[in-house]
């Protein structure tokens, strides 16, 4: 069993097993899974020597964190004052719609893409901006949305092959 | 003379003396002003959450009372108009952020945050309530939380972290979706930590968390069958806990008023758990001294406390061969009152036994898979003692003015060391009282363990007799339970025996109980236990219906057929890593 968890081991040594360090520790976690799955949350909890409610606690506190599995591809629309005022709603309602989410739910059924919601990437100016993995788009349109993820199926679709 | 070096605080124009408060809200209950907050508790830390405790500070405002430690010269006010204007908006805001349906509500008639929306005189809420619907999680059979009652003001939390140190639930999510929650948000009965000690529903101030009352009904539907009897018996620590809710004095014992109105109610045979508090004791100690004699996994620890049980396979599943095999009270009154009913002539069916408890714990344990014979089990239903004063108040029973009545016998003989278990050390000296007669027959006079009877949170004491020396320690709350585990594996401390009560001062502060803050009720409690001990005979070998009770239906003590009714297993229930 142990075994299953030696990247997580490897992080806790890192950290010297020190639970006032389980943010950055979970922050690492994250980084092997890209999210953080419960058997993992309630390992990290055994070996640091806290409750797993604790860990559940911080991991549900902070946005960065995630106990639901990801899509491959991160979307994130912000929906900061700017943004908003730029009409990031319709293109929130354009994504989910072209990845078939229903409410609540923010990955689409192939685990290809999450659709998130955060506030204020500090690009005002670009508003309305949306980030997909790790490139920055501004003035999105709700047209140049579905683009975007049109590509990006096109080029899994190519690397598959 | 003045002392000079004294401090002072000036509340609402009268000086108060800083005496060791740790905070403002303490001088100022001190000062005869007893302000309702909900996130206080003395033996907790600080948290500052429920802005009840609002008063002026001049020169800094309006503060938290409970977060500002006193200085000298400090001048407060408590009743200005911005202070009860903001406490009464804050309350008007956690009114209309939950579901708090008074009427429909388990908590109602002894709810804080009713009471204090009633004492404010607030009618209406200026804000637009959320409408959040009742959310029961009722898998439990010891616990129901329904978290749209919640204000979040962390008591459960703190208990269970720093009295018990459990940590079964804590703070999840934030802002507007912050909530308790169990480890990944489970159903209680999933909750791999929780042991059922439901200290949680004892700091609660509303009805987020309360004991599960379900089975009232039950005991009702038993009461009324036509043909089945139906045997009640009383836990030791719901005698000084019960009159309470009728306006008698903590610690004042009302055994033979419940007697009569558990008659009253329709119960045939009306039975007290210190009987089997005494069995428990007779085999128990039995089973130490024979340990004792061949060094067999000591410390041995006491088993009487589910919640402690269940800590020692969840936490520390290393120390079950330490752990007595002896049932606790109630499981070995279960048995005992069916095998004794079949003995005369009737069906194990047919006779349906209910416990009435101090706990929320017991409701967990009498519903384990080991304590059922053909699915039937061994105690049919558990009921608290609120749970009981709601029944009698249901009847319409005048309580407080129900002449004494006597307990059936044989089950409702007791003596003194079965009345004692209610007390956090209570278990461990009447144990000591069997001990001391069993190895010391020429002993005379009774031996008295004054040192177990303390509140400190670790006590000791010694049996000596001629050389043997026999060292026992005593400590309640799972927190000090660990410490002590701990300090025994490293070898720091040796003990022969040991007794743990989950809840803090034992069974008399237990969930079940009415609803209290602070040392001092527990203390009142203790103390009825212990002068009905005095009446009483000392020893739980003195109990003749009892030993009678091993002629007739148990054979020898410790023997094949006492194992088979009155002792039990235990399995590790932590996962392996």
């Amino acid at each position: 069993m142990t075994e299953k968890f030696a990247p997580v081991d490897k992080v806790l040594e890192e950290f010297n097993y020190d639970s006032s360090k389980l943010i950055p520790i979970l922050q690492h976690v994250q980084d092997i899974y890209s999210y953080l799955p419960e058997d993992v949350m309630r390992y990290v909890a055994d070996k640091l020597n806290i409750s797993p409610a604790k860990v559940f606690g911080v991991a549900t506190f902070f946005a960065h964190f995630s106990i639901k599995p990801k899509g491959k591809h991160i979307i994130k629309v912000c929906n900061g004052t700017a943004c908003h005022v730029k009409g990031s709603s319709a293109l929130i309602d354009a994504i989910s719609k072209k990845l078939n989410l229903k409410a609540g739910q923010d990955t689409s059924a192939d685990g290809m893409f999450t659709l998130e919601c955060v506030y204020c990437l500090g690009a005002c100016g670009l508003a309305p901006v949306m980030v997909m993995d790790q490139s920055v788009y501004g003035q999105v349109t709700p047209e140049k949305a579905t683009a975007l993820i049109d590509d990006m199926v096109k080029q899994e679709a190519a690397h598959a092959k | 003379m003045e002392n000079t070096a004294q401090k002072f605080v000036t509340i609402e124009g009268k000086k108060v003396a800083i005496e060791g408060e740790r905070n403002l809200l303490e001088l100022v209950r001190k000062a005869g002003f007893n302000i309702t907050t909900f996130c206080y508790q003395p033996e907790l830390a600080v948290f500052g959450a429920c802005r009840m405790c609002l008063v002026e500070l001049e020169g800094k405002g309006v503060v938290t009372s409970c977060t500002v430690p006193p200085k000298d010269g400090m001048v407060i006010h408590v009743n200005t108009d911005e202070v009860r204007k903001l406490r009464r908006i804050n309350l008007e805001l956690l009114l209309a952020s939950g579901n708090h349906d008074c009427t429909l509500c388990e908590k109602s008639g002894n709810c804080k945050l009713q009471r204090m929306a009633k004492d404010m005189g607030v009618t209406s809420v200026r804000f637009k309530s959320k409408n959040v619907k009742t959310q029961r999680d009722c898998t439990s059979s010891a616990l129901v939380r329904d978290p749209s009652k919640c204000i979040l003001c962390g008591n459960c939390v703190r208990v269970c972290n720093e009295i018990q140190s459990i940590g079964a639930i804590d703070f999840a999510c934030r802002g507007y979706k912050a909530k308790i929650a169990t480890a990944f948000d489970k159903s209680m009965c999933e909750s791999k930590e929780c042991v059922s000690c439901g200290q949680c529903a004892r700091v609660c101030p509303t009805g987020a968390l309360t004991p599960n009352s379900a089975e009232v009904e039950d005991v009702y539907k038993a009461i009324n069958h036509p043909t089945k009897k139906v045997a009640v018996h009383i836990a030791p620590a719901v005698r000084v806990g019960l009159g309470e809710i009728f306006g008698i004095p903590a610690g004042v014992s009302v055994d033979g008023k419940i007697a009569a109105a558990l008659r009253m109610l329709g119960f045939d045979y009306v039975y007290d758990t210190s009987f089997a508090a005494d069995l428990t004791i007779v085999e128990e100690a039995s089973e130490f001294i024979r340990r004792f004699t061949e060094k067999d996994h000591l410390p041995q620890l006491t088993s009487c406390c589910p919640a402690w049980v269940s800590y020692v396979e969840k936490f520390v599943p290393e120390f079950i061969p330490n752990l007595s095999s002896a049932r606790s009270p109630m499981q070995m009154m279960g048995p005992v009152l069916k095998a004794d009913f079949v003995e005369r002539g009737g069906k194990r069916e047919d006779l349906v036994v209910v416990a009435v408890m101090p706990c929320s714990a017991k409701k967990m344990e009498a519903k384990l898979d080991k304590f059922y014979v053909d699915d039937n089990p061994d105690t049919d239903h558990v009921v608290t003692t609120v749970a009981l004063a709601r029944m009698i108040k249901d009847a319409g029973i005048d309580f407080a003015n129900l002449a004494d009545e006597e307990f059936d016998h044989p089950f409702g003989t007791k003596t003194g060391g079965g009345v004692i278990f209610g007390a956090s050390g209570g278990v461990m000296e009447a144990a000591l009282r069997y001990a001391a007669a069993e190895l010391d027959p020429k002993r005379e006079g009774n031996v008295i363990f004054e040192s177990l009877r303390e509140t400190k949170e670790f006590r000791e004491a010694e049996l000596k007799v001629g050389d043997i020396k026999v060292r026992v320690a005593v400590t309640s709350g799972l927190k000090n339970a660990r410490k002590l585990l701990e300090d025994v594996k490293a070898g720091k401390a040796h003990y022969d025996f040991i007794e743990v009560m989950s809840c803090q001062g034992g069974c008399v502060a237990g969930a079940g109980q009415p609803q209290y803050e602070g040392w001092k009720i527990r203390k009142q409690r203790a103390k009825g236990l212990y002068a009905d001990d005095a009446k009483l005979a000392y020893k739980s070998q003195d109990n003749k219906d009892v030993m009678a009770l091993y002629g007739r239906v148990l054979d020898k003590i410790g023997g094949p057929k006492a194992h088979q009714l009155l002792h039990t297993h235990y399995k590790s229930q932590k996962e392996a890593k």
